[in-house]
Parts: C-alpha cells; structure tokens; sequence
C-alpha cells in the first residue's frame, strides 16, 4: 500500500506540460527537416509574391500606336503624350499598326492632324473589338482632352465678341464644365492584394496537408502508440503537435509579411503593431484550418489518399476566396460559394487589417465566421480523428 | 530474483467483435526475472503485453503492476514501466541525441544521452537520424527508450524478430544486462532457442489461454519424462552455430 501512495506522489509531480514541450521540439525540428513543408509554407507564397510583386501598381497601361503621318505639333498631341498609363507605339507603319490593333497587342491608334479649312486639331481614333476596354479607356481620355481644350476656346472667344451674341447662345445651350477633385487616397497596390491572400492560402494548405500527413504517419508508424506508453496524455500530444506547427507557420508568415513589405512595399497601417495584428489572424486561421487536417488524417485509408482528400478541401478555396482575383469579380452564384467558405474571411480579415488598419472589431463578422467554421470543423474532427 | 510478485494477472479477458484474443488468463511475474510469453502468432501475447502497458482496454479480469492497479491509476503505470513495441517506430529525420531528448522529456526525466546511447552499443550513431540505423539498431536504439525512465519492468514485444543471428545474440546479452540491473524483463518470443536462454520462466499461450507456465528446464524435464523422445540423434552443432563460426560473433554495424 506503501509503495502505492509513492506512485500517487510521483503521477502528481509529472508535469504534462514538460512533455508537451519535448514533443513540440521534436515535432518542429521534423517540420523544418522536411522540405515539402518549407516549400508548401514559405517558398511557395513567396514565388507567386514576386511574381505579382513585379506587375505594376494599380495603374492599367494603355498601348497606343501613333500614326506617322500625324502632325506632331498640336496642343491636344501633346497633352495626350503627357497622359500617365500611355505608352505610344511611334515605330511603325500605318499597315502594321492596323494589324497589331487587330491583334489586341495595341490598344487604340491614334492619328493627329489640322483640318486646313477651318484651322482646327482633329484626332482619329481607330479602337478594336480584340481590346475593348482599353479602347474605351484611350477614347475617353482623348474626348476629355479635347472637351478641356474646346472649353478653353470658347472661354477665350467670349472675351472677344459682343457679349449680346453669346446671351442669344446661352438660351439655347450652356457650356458645361467638369470640375474633378482627385482626394490623394492611399495608394492600393496589387502586393497588397495579393499578399494576404498568399498568406491566407499558405495557412490554409500548410494546416490541412502538414496535420493531414503528419497524424497519419504517426498513427501509421506507431510513434502515436509509443507515445501512449508514456506518462503524456493524448490532448497534450495533440497540443505539441500543433503549437510546433503553429510556430513554424507564424515564422514562416514573418518572412512572407517582412519580404512583402520591405522588397515589395506591401502597406502595413500601423507598421509592426499591423504585422503582429496579421499574425494573431493567421494563428486563429490555423488553428481552424488544423481541424480539416485531423479529418482528413482520420478518413484517410491510405497515405495516397490524403492528397485527393486534402486537395478537395483547398483547391476550391484558393480559386474562390479571393486569393488570386477579388471575388466581386465572380457571377453572382458563384460569389455565394465563396462566401460560405472560411478562407474568403481570413483573406478579407488579413487585407482589412493590413491596407485598412482595421481593429478587431471591424473585423468581427469574418473573425465570427472564422469560429463558426472551427465549431463545425472540429465537431467533425471529433468525430473521425483516429488514434489507431 | 526474489518471490515477490510485481505483475499479478488474474482471469484477464479480451474480446474484440467477434474474436476472443485473450481468454482468462492468470499468471504472475516475480521481481527481477526474464518472464517468457511464448505462442504461435495470434495466440494473444501482443493482446496481453499491451493490456497491462496500459495501452489497450480489457473486457474483464484484473491487473497489477508493482501493487498499483490498472483500473485506478494507469498512469502510475506507465511511469514505472518501459515498453518496445513491435514496429514501433520514431520520427525518421531526428537524430538519436533528439529523440532521447523527446522522451527525456515524456517520462520527465533528466538522462545522459551518451551514458544511454552506450548502454545499448549506439554511441558512435548520436547524430545519426532514426531512419539511417539498420534494422538491429533500430531494435537496440527502441529498447534505449524504454530505459529512459529508470523502469522496473520493461516490456519487449518480439525484440528479436528480424535480425541476423549476431544482431540477436548482442540483443540477448543486452537484455541479460538490463536484467542484472535489478530490472523485471517481460519478452514475447516465438523464437524457442531464444526463450530457452534468456528466460526464467515462459508462459506458453494458445488460443488465448495459458497452456503451460514454469521455467524452460523443468517443461523440458516433464515433457522427456513423458517419454518424449527426438526422432533424429542431436549433433554437438547446429547450422547457426556453424554460421557463427564462419562469420562471427561479433556485432556488426550493418
């Protein structure tokens, strides 16, 4: 009975915390032993970072041909040379711009000249159906040009005629002008779409793969059972598993977030309390996205089958949660697709915090949303996960 | 080896849906003896090993493990216990030096990784990752782990199975040491040469019962006694023995 009592004063000094810790270290130092992981969670993000990183700004360029036989000398030539997002094809022939034109490879093609007879500028505007809307984009900044330069005109002309001919004018038509503010809004560059969602993506994959594989194997190779062997109980083994794979994809998301911002000029608002802010999201992303993983790694029969399985439950979600393209952009059936999955308010939560500065009350429907999906995700969990 | 029992089994059973695998078994083991369970495969010895591990739930009966009950306090159990699983495995990309620290932890317990990579023949592999080692050191390095602890029981669940004749050989003689420590061994084996060697006492299963239970010299005694004779005259040798005389005894580092 003695020896009894020994062992209850032994069970009570045996810290859970002590061996949660030994297997978060193991378990970390097999992640980052493990090259699919780091390409998963930060190379990955970071190639299609650079990739989107190097297109331009917010700003569309338009191509326009200009045709050599142009008078180069007017007034509307050169303001429209000056417009920002143009750049002017000069180099070729008026058969070979009509020909790239047809191709969508220029925008619009423009021809300046002087109508000898009445001494006025004219501009011939020649758009294709095969770039439509960059057309429309050239046409409009042409029509304005000219719609400013007419009104100067006639400002200037009514200084010099009998004040009576232009009130009998006026009766009939008024001159209009359009009076344009530019407010100097924050600029919103493509990093700072595309970074967050990169971000969002990488947490979501790294969660269901990394937890899908790594709880199969384990169960798989008996290390789980070895474990079980052992004085740790089985909450603590899940917990050192996940804060190993916590920190790793925190870490990786600070080089995605400190490469973004200082290669790319991702906007952090608030500077660091931002990327911090960034980070807590993402912990909370994981966390939820960690259950699909249990899932998978308990429905999974087969090593093979994890990735089919893993796939279902993120590919979806990289194509319609706003990772690439922003999902207004999506028909209005599919946008309801989007909206029920959790990604889409990771993602919308990351740019709200990062461009806007949002706090954690502007964000609290996605973070809602966020935890109703860890809710029902975990509840399956609990229902599939295996041990053995 | 002293009388007093550390292990006392009594009428244990286990069911799963339709097999019986276990089928009341009693039996003891006493402190500081090799105890043999013995049995063809599927007889039930991995079943009952794993039942007082801790790690698998009987249907009935009860369990003790140096006066703690399996019932009450599993946990107790496990810290006093040290288990080899068959095929059990560790994470492939640490080093040994990483996962002796893993289970240091686990058993929260405080050990000098070399002291213990030397006590099993490992101490040049400390940096080696787990998936490098061949077969017999994988057996040699797992049998490490559940020294960790400083057990008084440990628990080998067919240690041997899958080794060439020199790895076994360096396996016995280190079980034979852990024994000499004061350490209780509790091995299965269906390797009879094996059992006849290292254990004090076997206990030979079938069909998930005990058919047999005393030391290997006296159930050969019974069965000669019975008028049991072997049909073909015994040569002073074997073929193992004439393959260990060719390739040596020696450990190899495979």
């Amino acid at each position: 009975m003695n020896g009894g009592m020994n062992k209850m004063q032994e069970k009570k000094n045996y810290s859970q915390l002590r061996a949660m810790k030994a297997i978060a270290i193991a378990s970390f130092r097999s992640i980052i032993r493990n090259p699919s992981a780091v390409v998963f969670s930060i190379a990955f993000p970071l190639v299609f970072i650079v990739a989107f990183g190097f297109i331009n700004g917010n700003s569309i360029k338009m191509e326009v041909g200009i045709d050599p036989q142009s008078d180069t000398t007017g007034t509307i030539y050169h303001s429209f040379i000056n417009s920002p997002n143009v750049e002017l094809k000069k180099q070729f022939t008026a058969a070979e711009l009509n020909e790239r034109l047809n191709r969508g490879r220029i925008d619009a093609v423009l021809k300046f000249d002087k109508a000898s007879s009445t001494n006025t500028e004219v501009v011939e505007i020649i758009t294709s159906q095969a770039s439509r809307e960059k057309g429309m984009f050239v046409r409009s900044l042409v029509t304005n040009l000219i719609d400013k330069q007419n009104i100067e005109y006639y400002k200037n002309v009514s200084l010099h005629v009998d004040s009576s001919i232009i009130e009998r004018a006026r009766e009939t038509t008024k001159p209009t002008e359009l009076r344009e503010t530019k407010i100097s809004g924050r600029e919103y560059k493509m990093i700072d779409f595309i970074l967050p969602g990169q971000l969002g993506f990488s947490i979501l994959s790294a969660a269901v793969f990394g937890t899908a594989f790594v709880f199969f194997s384990l169960r798989q190779t008996m290390v789980l059972k070895r474990f079980f062997a052992t004085p740790i109980r089985r909450p603590y083994i899940i917990l050192g598993e996940a804060l190993s794979r916590l920190i790793f994809q925190l870490l990786g998301s600070s080089v995605i977030i400190v490469i973004g911002h200082f290669v790319f000029g991702f906007t952090l608002i608030n500077g660091i309390w931002t990327a911090l802010e960034m980070l807590l999201l993402s912990a909370l992303g994981l966390i939820v996205f960690m259950g699909f993983g249990f899932v998978v790694s308990g429905i999974a029969k087969s090593e093979n089958v994890i990735p089919p399985i893993a796939n279902i439950i993120t590919l979806p979600q990289f194509l319609l949660c706003g990772t690439f393209f922003p999902i207004d952009a999506f028909p209005k059936w599919l946008q309801i697709i989007s909206k029920a999955l959790p990604l889409t308010y990771l993602n919308d939560a990351l740019r709200m915090i990062a461009f806007e500065g949002a706090g954690l009350m502007d964000i609290s429907s996605q973070l809602l949303v966020l935890v109703l999906w860890g809710i029902v995700v975990y509840a399956a969990a609990v229902r599939f996960f295996r041990w053995e | 080896m002293s009388n007093s029992e550390i292990i006392v089994v009594k009428d244990l059973v286990k069911h799963y849906k339709e097999i019986q695998a276990v089928n009341g078994i009693s039996f003891s083991v006493y402190e500081g003896e090799i105890f043999g369970l013995l049995g063809p495969n599927g007889a039930g010895k991995t079943t009952t090993l794993e039942i007082i591990e801790t790690l698998r739930e009987k249907t009935s009966g009860t369990v003790m493990v140096d006066g703690i009950s399996l019932d009450h306090n599993p946990n107790a159990i496990k810290q006093i216990i040290g288990v080899q699983l068959q095929a059990a495995n560790y994470y492939p990309n640490l080093m040994l030096n990483e996962l002796l620290d893993l289970f240091a932890g686990l058993y929260n317990a405080s050990i000098d990784n070399a002291e213990m990579l030397a006590l099993v023949g490992l101490e040049t592999r400390g940096k080696s990752k787990y998936k490098e080692l061949s077969g017999g050191q994988k057996q040699r390095f797992s049998i490490a782990t559940t020294l960790i602890n400083k057990p008084k029981i440990v628990f080998l669940d067919e240690p041997t199975t899958g080794l060439d004749p020199q790895a076994r050989r360096n396996l016995w003689d280190l079980i034979k040491e852990i024994r000499s420590k004061g350490t209780t061994v509790v091995i299965t084996t269906h390797y009879m040469d094996e059992a006849q060697i290292l254990c004090d006492r076997v206990a030979i299963i079938e069909k998930g019962k005990i058919i047999s239970l005393n030391s290997p010299e006296k159930l050969i005694d019974n069965l000669i006694a019975s008028g049991f004779e072997r049909k073909k005259e015994v040569k002073s040798a074997n073929l193992e023995d004439v393959f260990l005389s060719l390739t040596g005894y020696e450990w190899r580092d495979e």
